[in-house]
């Protein structure tokens, strides 16, 4: 997904647009595209989860308000910078503290 | 050939949104704009016109409304008066910025406070920065014309902006003038259906209006305001074929009276007819004065008023609205800075007149023009000044 690029309306992602390439109005015409928006870049902190102790029960997943977790063949759920804002809603909820935010650069 | 009828000015508006055929009308009543939208529920309550009429539960609404439906592809319609207008405010930025070719029929009447019903331009004026093409009607027959090409023009796909109809409050809106209404056939031929670039479809679906980050926002505003300034030519194209077809001609600056004329009075809207009466009356003593009106005031024709102002020595510009704490009136202040830099510059003098519905006569537009020819000979005058205010 961040891999993609050439998106017209969307200057977050690999290219800063001009004017005259932009929608009329400003629109944006791909359905879909703001997964293209790597909202993740004013994180000041990230969860890094112990799989000692989590229990596969997925509540990071629901509980996140973004889409930073997807459920992996495993059982577990793999977790993308991309969109991370560092909320720590995951580590807040989760029954088994295996989450902990971590400062970014540490 | 269409034939002329006695009808009040409100209601040919009502009458041209008709033959153009509008799809969608959301507004809310307001005073002195009410008349078009109650005659346009009529319409629609009759079957005359195949139109959804949308009473909503205020002006805010009524342009979130008409965005929404210019959004999905209808050709949209509404008017509005101060109160209405400033309620409307935010959404009036939007329209623009979404490229929705709306079109609006501003009935002048002052802002509160005091509390006014009564015409003149300062509510227009809170909105001149809005990004919405504007144009001022001097008479009925103006406003019907302008509404009917105002559609043409915003739904131009080089132009897709939203369109202001201004036309003054009671002084036109609840005067019966003499009319040719154009039916709905004969509008066809110039007004071709919408034709939409951009649609709301959930079969096909688009984000309108997102977030506008940092690193787009500028861009955003800047294909705003180019398009706004680039919309001046499909204006005068559209002007001229509409000459065309039904004999009357429009342009962004009228001239009356001007050629020889040492001084030229300044004006927009309805109290021009006034200010010919006052140009005749001055031309047969032997004054050599002449009349300017901007009917195009965004954007604002800077070329075509440098070329108007060839030989003249010095400008009367009236305004109807102060511009608080600028020392000068909004046109005049406009009409200073067009001229800056110009290859000719006549001197310029502000007078701000007519506010809150007081009348200018025709011997206020006389003490102007001899004022200004007072002042041009000295070569200074004061910044501005209000024309009839009392001291005490």
């Amino acid at each position: 997904m961040s891999e993609d690029k050439g998106v017209k309306t969307l200057a977050k992602v690999d290219a800063i647009i001009g004017w005259r390439n932009l929608e009329i109005g400003c629109a944006i015409t791909e359905p879909g595209s703001s997964r293209k928006l790597r909202t993740g870049d004013w994180r000041s902190q990230r969860p890094v989860t112990d799989r000692d102790k989590c229990i596969k029960c997925g509540l990071c997943w629901i509980y996140c308000p973004d889409i930073v977790y997807s459920p992996v063949r495993s059982g577990y759920f793999k977790w993308d910078g991309d969109y991370c804002k560092g909320c720590g809603i995951c580590a807040h909820e989760c029954p088994k503290d295996a989450i902990t935010m971590v400062m970014e650069g540490e | 050939m269409p034939k002329r009828v006695g009808i009040e000015v409100s209601l040919a508006a009502s009458e041209a949104a008709c033959a153009a055929d509008v799809d969608v009308i959301a507004a809310y009543p307001v005073t002195p704009q009410t008349h078009i939208v109650e005659h346009l529920s009529e319409l629609v309550a009759d079957g005359e016109l195949d139109a959804e009429f949308m009473s909503v539960e205020s002006e805010h609404s009524a342009m979130s409304a008409c965005i929404g439906a210019a959004a999905a592809g209808a050709r949209t319609f509404t008017a509005t008066s101060a109160p209405g207008l400033a309620l409307m405010h935010e959404i009036v930025f939007i329209a623009p910025s979404l490229r929705t070719p709306i079109v609006m029929v501003v009935a002048n009447r002052a802002l509160s406070g005091p509390i006014s019903i009564w015409n003149d331009h300062s509510d227009i004026m809170a909105e001149r920065d809005c990004g919405w093409i504007q144009t001022f009607a001097e008479n009925g027959q103006e406003v019907f014309d302008l509404i009917i090409q105002a559609f043409r023009v915003a739904e131009d796909p080089e132009v897709l902006l939203p369109v202001i109809v201004n036309m003054d409050g009671f002084t036109l809106s609840h005067v019966i003038e003499p009319i040719e209404l154009l039916s709905a056939s004969e509008v066809s031929e110039y007004l071709k259906p919408y034709n939409p670039q951009m649609v709301l479809d959930p079969k096909e679906p688009i984000t309108m209006g997102p977030v506008g980050v940092p690193e787009i926002y500028t861009e955003a505003r800047y294909q705003a305001e180019s398009v706004l300034n680039g919309s001046k030519k499909v204006i005068v194209k559209a002007w001229k074929e509409f000459a065309k077809l039904y004999g009357r001609s429009y342009k962004p600056i009228e001239t009356y009276r001007t050629q020889g004329a040492e001084v030229v009075l300044m004006t927009m809207g309805s109290v021009t007819e006034t200010a010919m009466t006052a140009v005749d009356r001055m031309r047969e003593k032997g004054i050599e004065v002449g009349l300017m009106r901007f009917r195009l005031w965004r954007p604002f024709p800077v070329q075509e008023f440098r070329r108007a102002v060839k030989g003249i020595k010095a400008l009367a510009v009236v305004d109807r609205a102060i511009s608080f704490g600028a020392q000068g009136g909004p046109v005049c202040s406009k009409v200073k800075s067009a001229l800056y830099g110009a290859p000719e510059q006549p001197q310029v003098f502000g007078f701000i007149s007519g506010l809150g519905g007081r009348d200018i006569t025709v011997e206020m537009f006389e003490q102007m023009v001899k004022k200004t020819i007072r002042y041009a000979k000295k070569g200074k005058g004061p910044m501005y000044e209000l024309i009839g205010v009392r001291e005490r």
